[in-house]
């Protein structure tokens, strides 16, 4: 169905920082014995380096088969692969496949192998140095939010789904590949979670500028990750493949805007994002710094709570002042129920994480989890009738 | 604003994850891959053999036995009878490991997986047929003594090896697979670092298990000149003599138990830690 395939996508905005190659697919074709249909049917494709490309689809169209011929875990029956300016086609497909990342549901994480054996998997396969691979191992858990001092020595199973997760990029992200493919990575978690891996992906892509490749069966997160999304009928035939925006505004055919959704509104709650909103800048505080100072600047601020931030500046807490000046010093207990949302997440996220903490804000992070604001839910609010009142009009 | 909950474990950034599995290991040191009570049970279990051959001593340090039976029982010859018992059992189980581990993985491999059915329809060919008559029949056909005795063990006693070791690597979450070969792992360093050593706990349970069917199976070898302890129990039930006929049994139950206990401490030491 290559006559369908839209004109190139342009490159990436500029000023972004590109680390990936383009993915170029001719005519790529997979048969199985036995089936009438190809289960993938010459799907051209070209996908810009530095972007992050979602596949969305109904279950059994063939995108995952597609993303698996990227690597070859699938041997295409027909067609060619490009990786940048080299055929790939034909290439050793284990040799291939240390260039390319690859995240699972779940990390795919070995229960036998502690978290720094699983990320240094592939640099010692590429016959890294040992203290190369350990500084590596550490620099990568770091990317991904885990202190390695922490959890270097852990094995899988002493880790939540999400942090699971992260090891699973991490692992990816090891060798320093310019291709990322992702397989529905974030299916097994549960929703608050999702959204904070979500986040974190963003960042780290935001970071890195991969050519990333991410299946989803959720079109909320494909709208919410994606540069550009490609929606897949039977036969990984394309049916629309355009940024989320224009996807939402213009549905290709009756097909996609049945897979889209109703409720155009409500869409823009995922396409905008919390980095568009006015973010309230509040006092923050140190671990040990003395309370009544805090005090004292929040009251002169006109804030009534502060912010406190760890030793590396990461947000843990934000007591109020009624709080903190019962204490003598700022103290460095960390609120398990702070909501945090990231400056990519989308107003969706901060709705949702809003709701389930029970609170009227939430903290937003910014570069390696520092502060980079607060937002509340009135802003939210006049964020979404604001869209509203654009929409009507 | 909501006071703080003191756990200075637990990062903002993780504090939405599920109530934290990671919590108790504070120092990041991974927890020993120890069972509950897995130690406790496995003390039990020497305890109860070594103080099954302390009776037996004083039995026969005290009892009054005939000539024949006080022969029959003389420590030289219980001694010999008990090492060549465990000769038949360890050379048995070494062959049985030797085949059928490397069958074992061969018939996961996509290429030979077709040959399964065949495979093990003839180990259960070998476990089916009455243990009896398979040593006769081999006896028959390649003479008797110690080593048709192996053989006829070896036939015997393949099949829990053999199944577990498929089962084992069959277990094996084929997205961990996938995971390997998409990192680009090769097939067989897929199979010799993630497989393998995740099948390792089912494998020694196999394992396990033939040795305690051959310890009791070698009993048998005494019909056709495989000797061991089941002479023993044989001449006893032939001149009715119930000293020696009891006394083999339990030496036989004795040893079954020590090579169990061994198979279960092997298991626990060679388990991967993290499962």
């Amino acid at each position: 169905m290559s006559d369908t395939l839209p004109a190139p996508p342009a490159p990436a905005p500029p000023g972004r920082r590109v680390s990936g190659v383009p993915i170029r697919l001719e005519e790529v074709t997979k048969r199985y014995p036995g089936q009438d249909r190809p289960a993938v049917d010459s799907v051209s494709l070209d996908v810009a380096a530095g972007e992050t490309v979602m596949f969305v689809g109904p279950s059994g169209c063939g995108k995952t088969t597609l993303l698996k011929m990227v690597n070859r875990l699938i041997e295409p029956s027909d067609g060619r692969i490009h990786l940048g300016d080299e055929d790939v086609t034909t290439q050793d497909p284990d040799r291939l496949r240390r260039r390319i990342g690859y995240v699972i549901q779940a990390g795919g994480l070995f229960p036998h192998m502690t978290v720094g054996t699983n990320v240094g998997m592939v640099p010692r396969m590429l016959g890294w140095e040992k203290a190369r691979v350990a500084g590596r191992i550490d620099e990568l858990l770091d990317l991904v939010g885990l202190d390695p001092d922490v959890y270097r020595d852990r094995y899988p199973k002493e880790l939540s789904g999400g942090q699971q997760q992260r090891v699973g990029v991490a692992r990816a992200l090891a060798a320093d590949p310019p291709v990322l493919l992702m397989d529905e990575p974030f299916g097994a978690v549960d929703p608050i979670t999702r959204q904070r891996l979500q986040d974190e992906l963003l960042r780290i892509q935001e970071e890195l500028g991969k050519t990333i490749v991410f299946v989803t069966h959720d079109f909320d997160e494909a709208v919410k990750l994606g540069d550009r999304i490609v929606v897949f009928d039977v036969g990984a035939r394309i049916v629309q493949y355009d940024t989320p925006e224009a996807i939402l505004a213009d549905p290709a055919e009756e097909y996609v805007a049945d897979f889209v959704g109703a409720g155009a509104t409500l869409k823009q709650l995922t396409l905008t994002r919390v980095h568009s909103l006015q973010l309230r800048q509040v006092t923050t505080a140190s671990i040990g710094d003395d309370a009544a100072g805090a005090v004292a600047r929040a009251r002169a601020a006109g804030d009534d709570f502060v912010v406190v931030l760890d030793r590396r500046d990461r947000p843990i807490s934000w007591p109020t002042l009624a709080e903190v000046s019962r204490m003598s010093a700022i103290p460095d207990t960390v609120d398990e129920r702070l909501p945090v949302v990231g400056l990519q997440s989308t107003l969706n996220d901060a709705l949702d994480t809003m709701l389930a903490a029970s609170q009227g804000g939430a903290v937003v992070l910014g570069r390696r989890d520092g502060l980079a604001g607060i937002v509340s839910i009135e802003t939210i609010m006049e964020a979404i009738q604001r869209a509203r009142r654009e929409t009507a009009g | 604003m909501t006071a703080t909950t003191p756990d200075p474990r637990v990062r903002p950034d993780v504090a939405a994850d599920p109530p934290d599995e990671a919590g108790p290991a504070t120092g990041g040191r991974p927890r020993a891959a120890t069972p509950p009570g897995g130690w406790r049970a496995l003390a039990v279990q020497p305890a109860l053999v070594v103080l099954g051959v302390l009776v037996f001593v004083l039995w026969r340090a005290t009892a009054t036995l005939t000539e024949t039976e006080a022969r029959q029982l003389g420590a030289a010859t219980l001694w010999d009878s008990t090492l060549r018992h465990l000769s038949l059992t360890v050379v048995s189980a070494a062959i049985v490991l030797a085949i059928a581990v490397p069958l074992g993985v061969a018939l996961t491999r996509p290429a030979l997986r077709r040959f399964t059915p065949v495979v093990i329809g003839v180990a259960n060919v070998g476990q089916a047929a009455p243990a009896i008559g398979l040593f006769v029949l081999l006896a028959i056909w390649l003479g008797f003594g110690y080593w048709t005795t192996v053989v006829a063990l070896v036939v015997y006693s393949a099949l829990p090896v053999l199944r577990n070791t498929m089962v084992g690597i069959q277990g094996v979450d084929p997205r961990l697979v996938e995971a390997g070969r998409g990192m680009g792992m090769s097939g067989r360093a897929v199979l010799l670092r993630v497989e393998l050593p995740l099948a390792v706990p089912v494998v020694l349970a196999g394992a396990r298990t033939a040795l305690v069917l051959l310890v009791g199976t070698a009993t048998l070898a005494t019909f056709i000149s495989g000797g061991g302890l089941g002479v023993l129990i044989n001449t006893g039930i032939t001149l009715s003599l119930d000293s020696l006929l009891v006394s083999g049994a339990v030496l036989v139950a004795l040893l079954a138990l020590a090579v169990d206990w061994l198979g279960r401490v092997v298991e626990q030491v060679a388990r991967p830690k993290g499962l």
